[in-house]
């Protein structure tokens, strides 16, 4: 038993003193939390800004956009949010959270039908036929997408005969992954994320912008932020033309 | 694999091994009063301390937000007084693998110390033996299997744990990134090859520690 504890405790301690090494703090940091889907393009993103403000480090805190504000009420040290959905920017714009008047919609994304590579369903009204067995989309109740694929749905008037079909995922990259391993038909995404999994699955059909309500990414300084001029700056990244190709590149649009 | 994803197995093993140590010093006389002290409240302070085995972790990291975040009943005077709060540091990352593992270590620790045989305890007792020297040489060395498995299920379950960790020390790369968020991520922006490779890494690591307890835990005792 003695022994046991000996090597607990030494192991313990060099794992502490290598840790202080490591973990030595830099000089300033802009912690910006993102929703998840926007990782590969707010990486690059971060990277711009340390080229052009040397001295700060760019700290990303990416999960689900619901997740992260409930972080930021926590009283989690975030200066800048982006969010996936504008109702979980409303819930903590609400409750005093955000900087007034430094809330931005950044960038559009657009919902699209996708099967798997060898499919031949080219329409939103072809989900209906009897071709088609099982269609992904998120649940209504807790994924963004999965709301607005609901309101494709009705615009197209096949909730009711589709209504059997639907599996619902627990959030967007399930959706992805059921079509993109073929144990789907169909399913209903972001573009942006059609295109991480474009070798396995191709888009069928975009949603009209009619039929849905419009998917815009709000970004805002979160109050209380201790560096609200580079929280600011980095906002200003975003939005610059520099800043707008990336989000491009990754299939957002710039509303 | 970049630095961050290099970083994260070395805050992963940091995390496991700081929690499961505060596991053994907590847990054990933790699970030693349930198995052998009465006391009012009793099995609600077991039921508390079992809950986050049956919550979704996300619950669990939620409650510890609400506990601990600088808004948090507890975070708020934390911040009041250091001008710190733990959300967002890899300490977060240490409470929310102790809170989501203890139960393992309280719950296999009591069942092996209410298996001891008790005529030994008491046999203990009437040779003079004290409380604490009962406790030390005799109840605890007889329930020693036990608690060691419950000290490996810990620190197994804290190698893994994902969703309070996200929850209360966030997703940051190079900071509070461990493993199973690093992997998380990577599947979440399509980078599968790396995420393949985190993930054998990740079994590996935790296939390699199972193994060399059960090979070695009979030897050291």
């Amino acid at each position: 038993m003695k022994k046991i504890i000996v090597i607990v405790f030494l192991s313990l301690f060099t794992a502490v003193a290598l840790f202080g090494i490591v973990a030595a703090e830099p000089p300033k940091e802009l912690t910006v939390s993102a929703a998840i889907s926007l990782k590969n393009a707010f990486e690059e993103l971060g990277k711009l800004y340390e080229v052009k403000h040397a001295g700060t480090k760019v700290l990303f805190n990416f999960g689900a956009s619901g997740d992260l504000a409930r972080q930021i009420e926590g009283g989690a040290p975030v200066d800048v949010f982006a969010s996936a959905a504008q109702k979980d920017m409303d819930d903590i714009a609400a409750k005093g959270y955000i900087l007034p008047g430094s809330r931005v919609d950044f960038v559009k994304n657009v919902i699209v039908l996708i099967t798997p590579k060898s499919s031949v369903v080219k329409s939103f009204m072809a989900l209906a036929s009897d071709s088609v067995k099982r269609i992904a989309a998120g649940n209504p109740k807790t994924v963004p997408a999965g709301r607005y694929a609901a309101e494709v749905f009705d615009y197209y008037k096949i909730t009711g005969p589709i209504k059997d079909k639907l599996v619902y995922a627990e959030n967007v990259r399930q959706v992805l992954d059921y079509v993109a391993r073929g144990e789907v038909d169909a399913g209903v995404v972001y573009a942006t994320d059609a295109a991480v999994r474009s070798a396995e699955t191709r888009i069928a059909a975009e949603a009209p912008e009619a039929s849905h309500k419009p998917v815009v990414y709000p970004i805002a300084v979160v109050k209380g932020t201790k560096s609200e001029s580079a929280a600011n700056s980095f906002i200003d990244i975003v939005r610059s033309k520099e800043g707008s190709a990336i989000l491009k590149k990754y299939g957002f649009r710039i509303p | 694999m970049d630095s961050s994803a290099l970083f994260s197995i070395q805050l992963s093993l940091m995390v496991a091994v700081v929690s499961t140590f505060f596991i053994i010093v907590i847990g054990i006389p933790l699970a030693y009063l349930l198995a052998r002290k009465n006391f009012l409240g009793k099995e609600v302070l077991d039921i508390l301390l079992t809950l986050p085995l049956v919550l979704p972790p996300t619950v669990t990291g939620y409650y510890l937000i609400v506990a601990f975040g600088r808004n948090g009943f507890i975070g708020r005077y934390l911040y009041e007084w250091m001008d710190w709060t733990v959300m967002f540091t890899w300490y977060a990352a240490v409470l929310a693998s102790f809170v989501v593992a203890l139960p393992l270590m309280i719950k296999t620790g009591r069942a092996a110390l209410e298996a001891v045989d008790g005529n030994l305890i008491n046999a203990a007792y009437t040779l003079g033996h004290s409380n604490w020297e009962t406790a030390l040489r005799v109840t605890l060395p007889l329930a020693k299997r036990g608690l060691l498995a419950g000290v490996v299920l810990s620190f197994a379950r804290a190698l893994g744990e994902f969703g309070a960790t996200l929850m209360l020390a966030g997703n940051i790369p190079g900071k509070t990134a461990t493993m199973p968020l690093v992997i998380y991520s990577l599947a979440a922006s399509g980078d599968w090859s790396e995420a393949t490779l985190m993930v054998v890494l990740l079994t590996l690591m935790a296939g390699i520690f199972l193994y060399l307890a059960n090979r070695y835990s009979k030897t050291i005792f």
